[in-house]
Parts: C-alpha cells; structure tokens; sequence
C-alpha cells in the first residue's frame, strides 16, 4: 500500500541527483583534472614544433633523473603550435612547463613577459650569442627565454643548371658570385637568358623577406611604430622584388604550397636562401634530384631566418624544474646532438667552434661543409632586424601584396596601394 | 536513497496508530493530501528533470558560450591582454565597417551556394538510385559513405594538390583537352569551384544516406498504386517520394546551411598562409573570424563576427525553411 508513493518519491530523488551528479560532472570537467604526478615522479611536458632534434635528449634526460619525467608534445607546424600557445595563454592555463617559441613571435610575446618566468641565472649568462639573449631579455633585465636554434642562411644552388647556364659550378667560385644583391639580380638574369625555362630564385616573397630580414628597422621603428607605409626601404625591396618577376627571375610561386613542393622536382627554379634547417627541407621536395649544392654567400652580408627559444610559462605548476630541463636542453653539448639529429643550427657561443659541427657534412648537397660554411654565415651577422609585435601581421600583407603582384591580380602600383590601406587596418 | 518516507512525513503522522476501523479516515486525510501533492508534482514534474540533464549542458555549452561571446563583443578584448572598456557596439561597427568583412561575406554566401545547392540535389539523385532493387546494394550504400569517414584536413591536403595551380592533376587532365590551366588558388570563382568540391564530396553521401533512410519509410503501396495510374519512374520521384519525405528534406536543408555559412577547414587548409589568398578571394566569415581573434589578437571585434554569422544564419533558416516549405507542397497536395 505505502509501496507506490514511496517508489515515486524515490524516482523523484534519484532524478535529483542525476540531475546534480551530471551537472556536478560536467563542471568537473572544465578543471584541471591533469594530475601532474606519475608514480611520485613530477611530469614535464616539452612542446614544440616542426623538428628540434629533442627525441633522445629527452630519454637522455629521463634515465639520468629518478625524480622527473619528461614528455614531449610536438606540434606538426609553427603556425598550429603559435595558435595553441596564444589559445591557452588567453586561457590562463593548459600550457605545458615548457614552451618552444619561434623568433617572429618573440615580439609579441615580450609584451606579455609577464606570463613567463623570468630565467635569468648567472650561470648561463654567456651561453649564447649576445644579440639572441639580448632580444628575449626585457627592459627590466628579464630573460624570457633560452636560445636553442639560429638559421643563417648561405644560398643553395643547382650546380647542373649553372652548368647548362655557362655559369662556375664550384661551390667556392659560384660564392664570389654575388655578394651583393645587384650581381645576384645581374647573374639572375644571365641565367634566365640561357635557360629561360627555369626561374632564378624560388619564391618573390622568399627573396623579399631575406632583404627586409637585412633593414634594421623595416616595418617598425625602435619605439614600435609602424612605418612600414613610409619607410622608403620597404617601398624599393617591393619594387625590385615585383619588376623582377616581370623579367622571369621568380617562380612567382608561393613559399610552402604544393606548387612550390613540386617544383623541386620540375626543374622550377635554380638558387634559394637556405638557412640550415632548410637543407632538410630540400633534400626531402627535391629527393632524387641530383646537383644540389651549397655556396659559403649571401647576397648584401648575411642574413638570418627562423630560430627558437624555450620559455617557462608561468602557469607552470613546477617552474624550477622546467628551468632546470630547459638549461639543460639548450646547453651546447645538447644542442650538438639536436644539430646532429635534425640540423638546427647552434646559437650557444660553445657550440659554434664544436668540431662536431663544424666537421660535418652533407652528402645531398655534393659534400659540402654545411657545419662550417653555417659557423661563417653566423659569423658574418653583426645586427638583427628589430621585429615589434606588429612584424608578423604586417610581413603578412606585405606578403600577400607581392603575390598579387605575382599572380596578376592587381598591378605594382594597385598592390603598394592595398597594402596600405592593410598597414592602416592593422593600426 | 538515505532519505526514507518517515523523514518526509508530517510530525504528527508517526504518532497516529493506522486503525483498520472507524478512525480511519481523519488520520489519513492529512497525509493523502501531502502524498496526492507529492504525487502531483511527481507526475508534473518528473519528466522535466529527467530530460534535465539535456537542459543542463546544453545551458552550460551552448547558452553560456553564446552569451558569454556577446558579452566579450562588447567589451575591447585582447586575446592575450583580456578584458578592456566597455564599447558598446563599436566593435560592431568596426567590422561592418571593414572591407575584408564584406569580401568574406560574400565568398560565404558564393561557397554556401556552390556546395549547399548542388549537394542536396545530387544528395536527392543519389538516394532516389540507392532506393532501388540494386545488386549488391550494401556495398553502393555503404560506399558512398566512404567521403565522410576521411578526416577533413586529409581531403583538404589531397585536394589541395589535385588542384595544384601549375602541376595539379585536374589542370593536367584539363591541358589534355586543351583547355588552358585553370588558377584554382588565384581566380575568385575557380577557387569556390575547387572548394565547394571538396564540401561536396564529403557530404553528398552522408546527406544521401540521411534521404535514403526516409525514402524507405515511404509506404511502397504508394508507388504501386501511382504505377498503376500510369505514373512514370519521374513523376513518382516528383509526387510521392518529395513529399513524403519532406521533413527530411528540411531537416538536410537547414543542417547544411548552417555548414555550408561555417566552412572553415576546407578554405583554411587550401593554401598555406590561411587567410583565404593573395587577395582574400575565398576567406570564409569563420575564417575572418578566426583571424580578428588569433592573427589580429582582437576578441571584441572576433565576437561581434560570431554574433552576426550566428544572426545571419538564423535568418537563412528561416528563408530556407520558407522556401522548402514551398517546394514540398509543390508536389503532393496534402
């Protein structure tokens, strides 16, 4: 008789506490629910991009400590890495206890240095090349990240298409070639001449970049603000770069997209700026292509491109550890072995005279010397263009605004126009 | 479970022995009346907590983001700064006032209609084949599903190639009937050709599979009758099928308009930079979007985008819904 009501009253309870323990779960789940002990042992988590070479210093690092244990996350490009790290800073928390950065977003990052700990020790302090300390470290005297990586960059050429080209072949002749950006331009043309089928460089905006790379002050100014409209050095590298597509000197082709890729394999063009992390690259596109070289150059000095750091975010949960895996993995004997591993070329002081790298060589680029001609490039560096926190977006349009050009969209003088108009829009 | 019905009864209760003669009545009264309202709220309210948890979460995941996105539209937010002034509208204003934003818009509605529109029809088509006596119809059926279980960036990376402005496969093939190469990254419309096909060839097949699944709920007597009246294979397809089928057909429509104005991947993955080309030619709303919040670093001017894509779609449901609607009566008089 009582059994009726009662069974209700029970549904109606039990539909209670459903209700609440889902509700309750589900509010769960937006905590932080990663336990960050293992066994006892503190977890680490390393995050980077593309290749560091990092995958046995990491087991290097785990078997020599009893009370840590380290796990890499590796992200497959810059860019998806670059919009997690901005994602989970806006957050407030997910990042790992170390985070990889790249150099063109350092800017940016150094105005919210506040979010990473400061990593400046004594013992460190003259581990790397002055000016890549010198442009993680903020006006307070922080320093926000370790340098790992560096890319100086020497020319790669094709020395069988220089041959049909009547031009030296040698990697030490061809780099008497062109020191300078007008006998590069001058041998360009002599080479479009004879073998019109094929381009000079690889990409408008590659060769663009490398002469912004080499302007001190290109976009912005040393108070970060933005002169890219009417700085007169940006105008003439946008002028040269767009008349000589006109003359055949450019693929006209887009750095990273599948048309570049597979012009590696057509005979698309016959030199390219290539830091030390881009040998890789174009052994893997240009795979049994023969007559790849590299020549100790670069047109108007030096120049650099790409090169990282490690930072320790502040929403770490065991920072003095992190800073500790940091330094150990950007130390020069580590770095070697990443060099080794993946060719990411040294920025530590020690590392540079290591006869490691400094020995090394690359079969798919005829032999060649590529450690000690990439000391010299390094070498050669004596300023590093300052890049603010706008660098990056406006690079961007400045990008697109050549291959516009390049792809006929709009004329020279439409596209120096629109990219302004862009420059005004991003403030 | 711990709270037993004693606990839950009035105090005087206990106390009153429950004769099976004359007292009985007024003893009971009280605590009837108490269980009759129990009772009532039970029946009442029941079903509402037991599809609570829906309720819950969706308020939780749906609702609050909603909200919370108007709330940062109206506010200056910096990605990585966070919350600034109150602005009102201005971040509103600043969007619409942006060229790029128009431009987007328009490649929105271009790709929507190069994809959404063919995409139902040969949808349609496809589960009016499917819908017969086929040999070996599992496998057709399940083929056609195929498209959809590959990863987005996987098609779009394959794709991407295929359509390759200089050594693509479709240009090749193309350059075989000498028809000139076609620049899919570079001309406006040929880009929302090459995207729309990658759309299309992922969700064709599941939107089929969806109409077969109605098509075959149509009562087969139906078509014999109409066979009998003389009806060809057509004509059936246009009076019997269309509308029995209708609410399907509705249900596709307004799923696949609320894709087709939210492609994102497909654009995003066609090039490398992912701003939608040279010249924004086939940058998507979601993807300008995307780049006020994660290139641009602005979540104010981010969140009024979203809002006003969340309105614009509404009212394209609402014309679409409209239209079909239409179209469904065309057929069948009911």
């Amino acid at each position: 008789m009582v059994h009726t009501p009662n069974s209700r009253r029970a549904r109606l309870v039990t539909g209670a506490l459903m209700a609440l323990t889902l509700t309750m779960t589900a509010a769960a789940c937006g905590g932080d629910s990663d336990e960050a002990s293992d066994g006892g042992k503190i977890k680490l988590t390393v995050a980077t991009f593309n290749e560091f070479g990092y995958e046995g210093l990491i087991e290097e690092y785990n078997a020599m400590q009893d009370d840590v244990v380290v796990e890499q996350k590796k992200a497959g490009t810059a860019n998806e890495h670059q919009d997690n790290l901005y994602t989970k800073l806006a957050a407030g928390s997910g990042l790992s206890d170390i985070e990889a950065i790249e150099v063109d977003w350092l800017a940016a990052l150094m105005e919210e240095s506040d979010a990473f700990v400061d990593l400046s020790d004594p013992e460190v302090e003259d581990r790397w090349l002055d000016w890549k300390t010198e442009a993680a470290t903020t006006e307070d005297g922080a320093l926000i990240g370790y340098g790992t990586d560096i890319g100086p960059e020497g020319i790669c050429y094709r020395a069988d298409l220089f041959k049909k080209a009547g031009l030296p072949t040698d990697r030490d002749e061809v780099a008497k070639l062109f020191t300078s950006w007008d006998d590069y331009f001058a041998t360009g043309r002599e080479f479009v001449a004879k073998v019109p089928d094929v381009s000079w460089y690889d990409a408008s905006g590659a060769t663009a970049q490398a002469m912004i790379n080499q302007t001190e002050y290109s976009f912005e100014d040393q108070d970060n603000n933005v002169i890219a409209a009417d700085n007169p050095q940006v105008k003439d590298v946008f002028d040269t770069v767009t008349s000589l597509s006109e003359e055949g000197l450019s693929t006209k082709l887009v750095q990273w997209s599948e048309d570049w890729t597979a012009s590696f394999q057509n005979d698309g063009f016959a030199t390219m700026a290539c830091p030390g992390w881009m040998l890789g690259v174009i052994e893997g596109n240009a795979d049994g292509v023969e007559g790849w070289d590299v020549a100790n150059v670069f047109p108007g000095g030096a120049g650099l491109w790409g090169g990282s750091y490690l930072t320790v975010p502040q929403q770490s949960e065991h920072p003095e550890e992190a800073m500790a895996l940091a330094k150990w993995l950007t130390a020069p004997e580590q770095q070697i072995k990443a060099f080794e591993a993946k060719g990411t070329f040294p920025s530590q002081n020690e590392a540079l005279s290591d006869p490691v790298l400094l020995e090394s060589t690359n079969a798919f680029f005829n032999d060649a010397p590529t450690g000690e001609i990439l000391a010299e490039r390094a070498e050669a560096i004596d300023f590093i263009p300052h890049k603010g926190p706008k660098y990056a977006d406006i690079n961007t349009a400045f990008q697109q605004a050549i291959q516009r050009v390049d792809e006929g969209k709009e004329s020279a003088d439409e596209a120096w126009q629109s990219f302004l108009a862009d420059v005004e829009r991003l403030g | 479970m711990t709270l037993d019905s004693s606990a839950l009864k009035p105090v005087g209760d206990t106390a009153d022995p429950v004769s099976p003669t004359g007292g009985r009545a007024p003893v009971r009264r009280r605590p009837s009346a108490w269980r009759r309202r129990l009772s009532r709220w039970d029946t009442r309210l029941s079903p509402y907590l037991y599809i609570s948890p829906f309720f819950v979460l969706f308020l939780l995941v749906g609702m609050f983001p909603l909200g919370y996105t108007a709330w940062v539209s109206v506010h200056e937010w910096g990605l990585l700064s966070g919350q600034g002034d109150f602005i009102g509208l201005e971040n509103y204003s600043r969007v619409v006032e942006d060229r790029y934003f128009w431009n987007a818009l328009r490649n929105t509605l271009s790709i929507f209609l190069l994809s959404s529109v063919p995409q139902v029809l040969i949808a349609l088509v496809l589960a009016g084949l499917l819908d017969t006596q086929l040999r070996g119809r599992t496998l057709w059926r399940m083929s056609v599903l195929i498209p959809f279980v590959v990863a987005p960036a996987a098609v779009a990376l394959i794709f991407g190639n295929v359509f390759g402005d200089r050594y693509g496969l479709v240009n090749e093939a193309l350059g075989a009937f000498g028809i000139g190469p076609i620049r899919w990254h570079v001309d406006t419309l040929a880009s929302h050709v090459a995207i729309a096909s990658m759309v299309n060839w992922r969700w064709t097949g599941y939107n089929a599979l969806i109409f077969l699944a109605a098509m075959q709920a149509v009562p087969r007597e139906l078509y014999e009758s109409a066979a009998l009246d003389g009806a060809g294979r057509v004509r059936q397809f246009a009076a019997i099928t269309l509308p029995m089928i209708r609410p399907t057909l509705l249900f596709v429509i307004i799923t696949s308009t609320i894709g087709g104005l939210q492609i994102f991947a497909e654009p995003r993955l066609f090039d490398t930079q992912g701003l939608g080309g040279s010249d924004r030619q086939y940058q998507t709303l979601t993807m300008y979007l995307w780049e006020l919040g994660w290139r641009v670093r602005d979540l104010g001017m981010a969140s009024a985008v979203a809002w006003l894509l969340f309105l614009i779609i509404i009212v394209f449901a609402l014309v679409n819904l409209a239209i079909s609607r239409r179209v469904g009566t065309l057929g069948g008089r009911r």
